[in-house]
């Protein structure tokens, strides 16, 4: 039953990152204990919530569903990455502005979830915005302050 | 910090700088770069890792437990049952949102001679990694004597049901016990009036039976508990709780510890909604980490979060309610059966006192039973009892409405509970909103709005809930430059670290952004109660409130020590301006806030106020809702078109935070009313222990939800908060059954309402 380890090499956040994973790990597990980021969140392990949301490759993934030994030269952004330095993206700071969490927990999966969106669809309409984060799961808010947060990241006039 | 964009204030907070306005949240930037740590995400040195095994039956006796292959697995440190725990006795303690005998908290933590449902704790282990903890648990071995489950809260209470616990006799209001073992713990009644005479007075009488499925809270966060016992006998907790002293007073009974040697750290939480009040993993977590003495960490995942922690309680209730021609109601008939799961503790009080609360109906019973069954026990879910109550009395009132041809808006004006009414239960009302949100409801566009098309349907509903108040701490510093760090007890779960933080820059006469606050261990501040009742920005914001007053007092006493004069000469003024007598040349003496406490230091030290205060007075809530639904009649898919939510938040300090309370509560009602449900098969086997088949609302399922904030300030408290978190979760449910009935002519009388139930009760011909 003991299970192998395996090297690991990608980047993470534009850092070339080396870990030892635990052939069973998945990439969020990877992410959370063997590399020390804890920004995704699991909830539910499954694929099902979005919590544990990153970007891998240009492509929004559960990093619940994706294992750690598939990581292997890939290029992956998780919501530690979103800001430069002490400066926070426009999704970030519209986060803020707009109350658009309350418990915290599903940030980081919307955030990650929301940027893909913008920069593959600059002026998203609201059925759109929605339809791309039902994947994301958020039990607080409602969802409407999230849309407007994404809707004035995206420039849009918010009500 | 930045300042959000302001919106227009209402008249009632005009009068205040800071109150009313929407600063960003303290704690904003962590929670949206990943840096805030929430329970799992704490990592200390020689940390293990948990894994907690379950039972796969509803009910069945434990006849052995053998660990022996589990614990000689290479890298498992620890195995524990029940029997590692020391016996507990049936003294009763106090969990946060009501009590409990400790042997049941026990039993409920880690099964002690039976399992009570499935995935009822049986054993736990602690490992050098969590992969080999989940391999450790495949290899304890458990013999069950299965035994007939117990799932209808109607079949538990006949005699001769199958008993959960032999030695539990229902409990009367007068203190008697039955005579008899029962699965009913216990009956409440509260009556008024002569109910015969009401229901002779009444024109029109409709009864109607209703069923509700258990629903769960669905906080994203799984639960988790991290502890740390050293060889001094001291126990370091950190946690995702709403309460961190219910943590350490339910732990150190548990370990036979004192609460001093107890220290719980609350981490960001991840939602909680009342769900994350009782332990579940923290006495694992600590007698795991006692037998290692290396810190133990526990994570559940989702399907033990649905299986084994605590949902709200699944339902039986029956009206029957009349009424005059012209829409007086005359009588009320209320009988409540509330699930409360494998161990008693319902939320039948709390769902009988709010069922008819907001009218004035001179005659009324209300029967509640609190009955155990073979499901997870139930916890607190916002408003705890009251969306399932006030689903069935507002059900009827809408068909009582429709049955005399009344506006079901008007009809509710018209029976309004108002300042001085009394409730069944004895409480008797100060100054409220309810008339005002009806009011309000009535003059919002949406109301005003014609709804057309084929399916579609409007309904209305009205929702009580009291909010409490009870014990709170705080204290702050005054720093040099004018900052005050602000320190409390109470987890911050959305936002009341900015709402408190309000309240003290209020007082004080500074701005949101000079208040840093922070919530810190037990050992760090204050008793403070849970995060829960809608309690939090009203005793959280007093003692914030107290704590500014304070501080005021002793600027006044520093300043007068600085001009030579008397204390009572010198005044701290609502602009934050502290005057003096005129100097012996005759000008005036005053210091800002900000110069007085660059002057602290060198004129005698720096400043601390606090404040501790348990306040048994509370702001109650009423909120009116209206919503638009489609039916989709080939498959009874409904969908919600427009949603309007008018609550009576006192006076809101944080609007945004108000609105995101009222948006979030009619999200989560929403989802009880139309899918959200606990799936059991004969065997009391859960079904649907995900989040994919425990369906909760997406983002597409929903549409912007309108918020009306009404404003009629609680009296009773000093800047008129009320609290707001629980009564939006109320109304949905009887808001959207009006609606589909509206919409399709068809009266729905069990949540969910889902598809299969639509379809069942349309094409299916309901048999």
């Amino acid at each position: 039953m003991a299970s192998e380890h395996i090297v690991v090499n990608c980047t993470i956040n534009d850092e070339n990152t080396t870990f030892l994973a635990n052939e069973r790990d998945s990439l969020l597990e990877a992410l959370r204990d063997r590399i020390g980021l804890t920004g995704a969140k699991e909830g539910c392990n499954n694929g099902n919530c979005g919590a544990c949301c990153v970007n891998m490759d240009g492509r929004i993934v559960n990093s619940c569903l994706v294992m750690a030994a598939e990581c292997e030269g890939s290029d992956i952004r998780t919501v530690e990455g979103l800001a430069s330095g002490d400066q926070l993206s426009p999704l970030q700071n519209a986060f803020l502005e707009q109350a658009a969490l309350q418990c915290g927990i599903c940030t980081p999966g919307f955030l990650v979830a929301a940027e893909a969106l913008l920069e593959q669809n600059p002026d998203p309409s609201e059925h759109e915005i929605r339809y791309w984060l039902a994947g994301n799961l958020c039990r607080c808010t409602g969802y409407d302050k999230i849309i407007k947060a994404v809707q004035q990241a995206a420039g849009q006039s918010v009500v | 910090m930045v300042t959000a964009q302001s919106q227009p204030q209402s008249k009632e907070t005009e009068q205040y700088d800071v109150i009313g306005t929407r600063p960003i949240r303290h704690d904003g930037v962590d929670k949206v770069t990943g840096a805030a740590q929430y329970g799992a995400d704490i990592t200390l040195p020689g940390m293990l890792a948990g894994r907690v095994l379950r039972s796969p039956h509803a009910h069945a006796r434990i006849v052995s437990i053998d660990t022996s292959k589990a614990e000689a697995l290479e890298g498992v440190l620890a195995v524990i049952t029940n029997a590692d725990f020391p016996r507990a006795s049936d003294e009763v303690i106090d969990t946060g949102e009501g009590t409990a005998q400790l042997n049941w908290v026990l039993d409920n933590v880690i099964a002690s001679d039976k399992v009570l449902y499935k995935g009822h704790a049986i054993a736990a282990v602690a490992a050098t990694d969590h992969h080999i903890a989940e391999d450790a648990i495949e290899l304890i071995e458990v013999e069950y004597e299965v035994l007939t489950p117990v799932l209808d809260v109607r079949d538990a209470m006949v005699d001769g049901s199958p008993l959960l616990h032999d030695s539990l006799h229902t409990g009367e209001m007068d203190g008697s016990k039955s005579d008899n073992a029962s699965n009913t713990a216990s009956h409440l009644q509260f009556t008024k009036g002569d109910l015969d005479a009401g229901f002779a007075d009444a024109d029109v009488v409709i009864e109607r039976e209703f069923e509700t499925s258990m629903a769960h809270q669905g906080y994203i966060e799984p639960h988790n508990g991290t502890a740390y016992y050293r060889a001094d006998g001291t126990l370091d907790i950190w946690t995702s709780t709403q309460g961190a002293f219910v943590v350490r007073d339910s732990v150190a009974p548990l370990l036979q510890l004192s609460p001093s040697q107890v220290k719980v750290t609350p981490m960001e939480i991840g939602g909680g909604f009342g769900g994350k009040i009782p332990v579940y993993l923290e006495p694992l977590a600590a007698l795991l980490s006692q037998k290692t003495g290396r810190p133990v960490k526990l994570t559940m995942n989702r399907e033990e979060v649905l299986l084994a922690t605590g949902p709200t309680s699944g339902t039986y209730m029956r009206v029957r309610m009349g009424a005059k021609r012209d829409g007086t109601i005359t009588a009320a008939d209320v009988h409540l059966a509330f699930e409360a799961g494998a161990y008693p503790g319902s939320p039948v009080g709390a769902g009988a006192m709010c069922a008819l609360a907001p009218y004035d109906i001179p005659n009324q019973r209300i029967d509640g039973y609190d009955v155990v069954v073979n499901k997870p026990k139930t916890a607190a879910y916002r408003a705890p009892g009251a969306p399932q109550s006030e689903f069935a009395t507002e059900s009827v009132l809408n068909e009582l409405a429709e049955e005399l041809g009344l506006d079901p808006l008007e009809m509710r004006l018209q029976n309004a509970c108002e300042e001085g009414a009394q409730r069944a239960d004895g409480f008797t009302y100060g100054v409220i909103g309810n008339v005002e949100c009806l009011q309000a409801a009535q003059d919002s566009p949406h109301w005003q709005s014609e709804l057309q098309g084929p399916n579609r349907g409007r309904g209305i509903a009205q929702g009580f809930w009291f909010n409490i108040g009870f014990e709170s701490s705080a204290y702050a510093q005054v720093n040099g430059d004018g900052t005050v760090p602000l320190v409390l007890g109470s987890t911050d779960i959305g936002g009341t670290r900015a709402s408190i933080a309000m309240q003290l820059a209020e007082t004080l006469g500074i701005s949101a952004e000079d208040v840093h606050p922070h919530v810190v261990d037990t050992n760090s501040v204050g008793y403070t109660q849970v995060t829960g009742g809608s309690r939090t920005t009203f005793a959280g914001g007093w003692a914030a409130y107290e704590t500014a007053m304070d501080i005021r007092r002793q600027m006044e006493e520093r300043a007068a020590q600085i001009w030579e004069c008397d204390a009572s000469d010198v005044t701290y003024g609502d602009d934050a301006i502290i005057r003096g007598p005129a100097d012996e040349d005759g000008n005036d003496q005053q210091f800002t806030f900000k110069e007085l406490a660059a002057q602290l230091v060198t004129s005698g030290g720096h400043i601390v106020g606090r404040a501790d205060v348990n306040k048994t007075s509370s702001g109650p809530a009423f909120a009116t809702h209206i919503v638009d639904v489609e039916v989709d009649p080939d498959t009874g898919k409904v969908d919600v078109l427009r949603y309007t939510a008018v609550q009576d938040a006192g006076t809101a300090i944080h609007p945004a935070y108000v609105e995101g309370q009222m948006q979030g509560g009619v999200a989560q009602g929403v989802g009880m009313a139309l899918n959200e449900e606990y799936y059991y098969d004969d065997s009391g086997d859960l079904k649907n222990a995900s989040l994919l088949d425990y369906r909760m609302p997406t983002a597409l399922d929903l549409p912007m939800i309108e918020p009306i904030i009404v404003e009629v300030p609680n009296p009773g408290h000093p800047y008129g908060v009320r609290g707001v978190g629980e009564v939006p979760i109320i109304p949905p449910a009887p808001a959207v059954r009006a609606a589909i009935a509206n919409a399709i002519g068809v009266h729905m009388n069990e949540l969910p309402m889902s598809p299969r139930a639509i379809l069942d009760a349309t094409v299916l011909g309901g048999d």
